[in-house]
């Protein structure tokens, strides 16, 4: 049966350094990240990394050695008052959204998260000679080999097997990029000579299914950690996607894969299901086809492009939101502009992708970046053209060029800097926003699934929430108000 | 056949030479493409405006560790 996609969107950010930082990408992510958290609170909330456990694999066991590297738990992590975690993970900063109920309300939060890191770039500013910055880039590649993720994750039903999931799923990640790839100029871990590619990520994948996420990068990440009732639910770690600048691309990304997944639980998605023979080879074919014009080979040798194959998902999608699908990805309206928008996207895609330069990002960075190619005459090796290509990626209203391709934007300004504090009213993450900003002081710890008090006896008190659709505006909101300290509410909460 | 797929075009039926990829952002004479080549010339002129000065240089530093 399908559950509710509850929906997280964790973003590492590319990061540049001029001055006493330029050789320390580690130093600058964490100055970077005290200097919103200095900004925003009197004291930082840390995050609890007690219950993580990174190696435990879907595939039913614990990995020894499997070159997941240990948490650095020394460096900054802070909780946000919107239920997001901000922090340096590796030599990045990264802001993972809070849980979210809906794919458009998942999109929101990855905007807010784009606010943070710009606040967090004019904060550091402050405190810098006139001579030295730190910036951050909404990307996933360095274009020399080196690549950092975006991730998404999706609440599951833990009885689903998992090679169900990742058998259903695969065509339908390989060829999603058509839509939500970010574009990207040449080739990176391959001897062809590429002009133009329709994703950042695509030259980085090695294997189907695994567990790690830096080297022999696998389509479907198998990292077992539900970060709630591992009885009851899976959150399945998607890693394959790119960092998108156009709200559309994140939220179509977002929407069609919980209605896939939805339609996984449900058993709803084709009466006669097709596999890809090589789904690994087939990812970068697919990204390095702008023409959409290559045929995927399916396991019974059978041909079909990429827009075919999303045409396929789209109509069961279609029929399963019919058949009242929608509720599971946030109701029957948001399903509706998914829908809408997934055809609309295909439609153009099909006929003339041009068309599609305010809403898909690997389309719009195209048209920017193949005119400047035209006007000035260059290679496409040109630094010129590669240096377009990052500051694409730019997250400074001045600097971005994303922004001069006038993407079309879902949320206005105030949304955008509403869900900077204010946590989603649909998950868990209500609760922990909340009672962060009520009672600050009296918070030790936080993670996904607990929260650690200090009551001010001699022992801690840890309240769990494993259930990521409990602890909502609905069922905690006027618990909360009606509180006057947290001991009253630890009462409350245990009563 | 459903009525999504009789509107629907396949993309095997598209044109797939790299020329015609170049060409859709290279408008012609008419007025409407004027008006879009005018569009586009200013676009590249801001591009030309906000581009870092230096791009050999902001490209070769652009140097990140992995992630994840």
């Amino acid at each position: 049966m399908a559950i509710k996609k509850i929906i997280g969107i964790e973003t590492e950010y590319g990061i540049t350094a001029k001055g006493k930082f330029a050789t320390n990408p580690v130093s600058a992510s964490s100055f970077l990240v005290n200097s919103y958290a200095h900004e925003m609170f009197e004291k930082n909330t840390k995050w609890d990394f007690t219950d993580e456990q990174p190696g435990r694999d879907a595939r039913g066991f614990l990995a020894e050695s499997s070159g997941v590297p240990l948490i650095e738990t020394q460096l900054i992590n802070v909780v946000l008052y919107n239920g997001a975690r901000f922090y340096v993970d590796h030599a990045h900063p990264e802001y993972s959204s809070p849980e979210c109920g809906s794919p458009l309300e998942a999109t929101l939060y990855d905007a807010a998260g784009q606010l943070v890191l710009r606040k967090a770039m004019a904060k550091a500013k402050e405190s810098l000679n006139d001579n030295e910055e730190i910036v951050v880039y909404k990307n996933n590649s360095d274009g020399k080999g080196n690549s950092y993720g975006c991730h998404e994750n999706y609440l599951m039903d833990r009885t689903i097997p998992f090679s169900k999931i990742v058998d259903e799923i695969l065509p339908f990640l390989v060829t999603r990029q058509i839509f939500c790839g970010a574009g990207k100029v040449g080739c990176e871990n391959s001897k062809e000579q590429i002009e133009f590619q329709i994703s950042q990520r695509a030259d980085f994948f090695e294997e189907i299914v695994g567990l790690e996420t830096t080297t022999k990068r696998p389509l479907v990440n198998t990292r077992d950690e539900p970060h709630a009732n591992s009885d009851k639910f899976r959150r399945l770690h998607l890693i394959l996607g790119d960092a998108n600048m156009s709200q559309t691309s994140t939220f179509l990304k977002l929407g069609s894969t919980a209605l896939v997944l939805a339609m996984i639980e449900d058993n709803s998605l084709f009466s006669n299901a097709f596999r890809l023979a090589d789904p690994v080879r087939e990812i970068k074919r697919v990204s390095h086809d702008i023409n959409l014009s290559h045929l995927l080979t399916t396991d019974s040798a059978d041909k079909i492009s990429a827009i075919d194959i999303q045409y396929r998902f789209l109509e069961a999608a279609q029929n399963y939101v019919l058949r009242g699908g929608g509720e599971f990805v946030g109701g029957d309206e948001i399903a509706k502009n998914i829908l809408e928008l997934w055809e609309d996207t295909l439609d153009k895609l099909a006929v003339d992708p041009m068309k599609l330069n305010g809403t898909v990002d690997w389309v719009a960075k195209y048209r920017l970046v193949s005119a400047y190619r035209q006007r000035h005459d260059l290679k496409w090796n040109s630094d010129k053209l590669a240096a377009i290509d990052l500051q694409y990626h730019d997250i400074r209203e001045e600097k971005s060029l994303a922004r001069l391709a006038n993407l079309e934007t879902l949320f206005s300004t105030a949304e955008i800097r509403a869900a900077e504090n204010e946590p989603p009213h649909s998950t868990r993450a209500y609760f922990r926003g909340k009672i962060l900003s009520k009672w600050p002081a009296n918070i030790v710890s936080a993670n996904w699934d607990s929260i650690v008090f200090d009551l001010g006896g001699k022992s801690l008190k840890k309240i769990p929430m494993l259930d990521p659709m409990k602890g909502s505006f609905e069922i905690v909101a006027n618990l909360i108000d009606e509180t006057k300290t947290v001991a009253e509410l630890i009462d409350k909460l245990e009563a | 056949m459903t009525e999504r797929e009789q509107k629907k075009k396949p993309a095997e039926t598209r044109e797939n030479t790299e020329e015609t990829t170049e060409e859709l952002v290279n408008v012609h004479g008419t007025a409407s493409g004027e008006k879009l080549k005018a569009e586009m010339d200013d676009l590249l002129d801001e591009i030309d405006e906000v581009l870092e000065e230096n791009a050999e240089e902001f490209v070769r530093n652009y140097v990140q560790k992995g992630g994840e």
